[in-house]
């Protein structure tokens, strides 16, 4: 009953879901959106457990002066700052709107350029020649970089070309097969959900 | 009543899941296709044995993905997975430490861990904090991840599911603190991020294959053989589709419209 429940509601949504896509009727379409706003309260009371989840592992960390704790403590000062100033005062408070554009905005732009040198300690990794793949990628890696910037161009005029060519053709074959088999994947994964036979995602047993 | 310019699709999904159904139904009769070898997902069990033996624990990640958009996929094919890397961490007494980015993910991920540490006859070791939620935020989840492989000094990191930008960051950041990285994504952006930074890397199809492919359940290896088909069936559309219109015709267009 555990699982066989879960597994019915599951598998009635999500066919009565995709029958409204193929259809025009109104009845079924009212229960789909029925069925998408009773997703939308599911959410909000999951975004409740993550929070507590947060409180206890990071409350826990604190009470018990474990390594870390000091973060720990930022994090949680951080939560009911936010979490206070955005439900009493409203999301659009001069509070609320001070914490986001002065905290949680440069936080995120610092995150984010942070990529820039991850891509260039990946690439030194990715691009060593250790393989015949390997060195696939490091010549037509050098090509595109030089096909991409100005100083390619003056070096030899052909550099743009052979880069452009690259992407348009083998690039574009290669991703092409890579969506076509995922799109089919996904079709396939839906459909081992939507009658059962697929369980993993409510745990092993 | 039907949709208009949904009715081709229609067709095709009914194509695929017939064809999938039918090779279903001939593996639970017995003939149980063989499937190749994913060293990406042969890797996972050596991986976490490296994890054990050096008393670190497992990193694993779903994804930013949810459970109600186009990453949906993505993201149960990730829970797939996450039950099979649980139930190994489970059986080698290996800490695994999950982390999440949707708030609807994160009880499911946490039975999962939960179920399977039961089912490995560990269930005492099972703590809630393996389970975290960390942020629904990009780079709020990713600076969260990248303090737990640093400060927790993972042995191996498994992101699996929908990724975006932070792909790269968490790739990198498990490759400086020393961790067996083994990513799987099927966002073309994405990958070759992971193909760069990581050791194995599952692409596309082969992700939302994992969770058949590991489960070593017959029923479900049925069901790749069924998608193999299809993708004939897909390749079989692109050439008549590219002779029609190299020849003048644009009939197939028109089909593919209705």
């Amino acid at each position: 009953m555990r699982r066989s429940l879960p597994l019915t509601i599951t598998s009635f949504v999500g066919f009565w879901i995709v029958f409204d896509y193929f259809v025009k009727i109104d009845f079924v379409r009212t229960w789909t959106v029925n069925f998408t706003n009773w997703v939308i309260i599911v959410a909000a009371f999951a975004l409740g457990l993550g929070a507590v989840n947060l409180l206890r592992i990071h409350g826990k960390r604190v009470t018990e002066r474990r390594p870390g704790w000091m973060e720990s403590s930022v994090l949680l000062v951080a939560l009911v700052y936010m979490t206070v100033t955005g439900i009493f005062l409203g999301t659009s408070s001069e509070a609320f709107l001070f914490a986001f554009t002065n905290l949680q905005q440069p936080l995120s732009a610092a995150m984010f350029s942070l990529l820039v040198f991850f891509i260039a300690s990946a690439s030194f990794r990715a691009f060593r020649a250790r393989s015949i793949e390997a060195a696939v990628l490091l010549i037509s890696g050098v090509i595109l970089m030089l096909g991409r910037a100005p100083i390619g161009e003056v070096i030899w005029t052909k550099f743009p070309d052979i880069a452009d060519w690259i992407m348009q053709v083998p690039n574009l074959a290669g991703n092409r097969g890579i969506m076509i088999g995922a799109a089919i994947g996904i079709v396939s994964v839906a459909m081992r959900v939507l009658l059962g036979i697929d369980r993993g995602y409510m745990g092993q047993e | 009543m039907l949709e208009t310019g949904r009715i081709f699709a229609m067709i095709s999904l009914l194509v695929c899941w017939v064809a999938v159904y039918y090779f279903i139904d001939r593996a639970r009769k017995g003939d149980v296709p063989t499937l190749r070898r994913i060293p990406g997902l042969d890797a996972l069990d050596e991986a976490i044995g490296r994890s054990t033996e050096m008393g670190k624990p497992v990193f694993y990640s779903p994804g930013r993905g949810n459970l109600t958009t186009s990453s949906a996929a993505a993201t149960i094919a990730a829970l797939d997975i996450l039950g099979h890397v649980a139930l190994s961490t489970a059986k080698y007494k290996c800490d695994i430490v999950v982390g999440i980015s949707d708030p609807a993910v994160y009880p499911l991920a946490e039975e999962i861990v939960r179920t399977s540490y039961r089912t490995a006859n560990v269930g005492d070791m099972f703590k809630p904090e393996m389970v975290r939620f960390l942020s629904p935020d990009q780079f709020a989840f990713a600076s969260s991840c990248l303090g737990i492989m640093s400060r927790e000094k993972v042995g191996a990191a498994v992101m699996m599911g929908f990724w975006q930008a932070e792909s790269l960051l968490l790739a990198e950041g498990s490759a400086q603190v020393g961790a067996i990285s083994i990513a799987g994504c099927d966002r073309l952006f994405q990958i070759p991020f992971f193909v760069a930074a990581c050791d194995y890397t599952i692409i596309g199809e082969e992700l939302l294959a994992g969770g058949a492919y590991l489960s070593g359940d017959p029923i479900q290896s049925g069901s790749l053989a069924g998608q193999d088909l299809v993708k004939l069936f897909a390749v079989v559309l692109l050439v008549v589709g590219v002779v029609a219109r190299t020849a003048g015709s644009d009939y197939f267009v028109k089909l593919l419209a209705k």
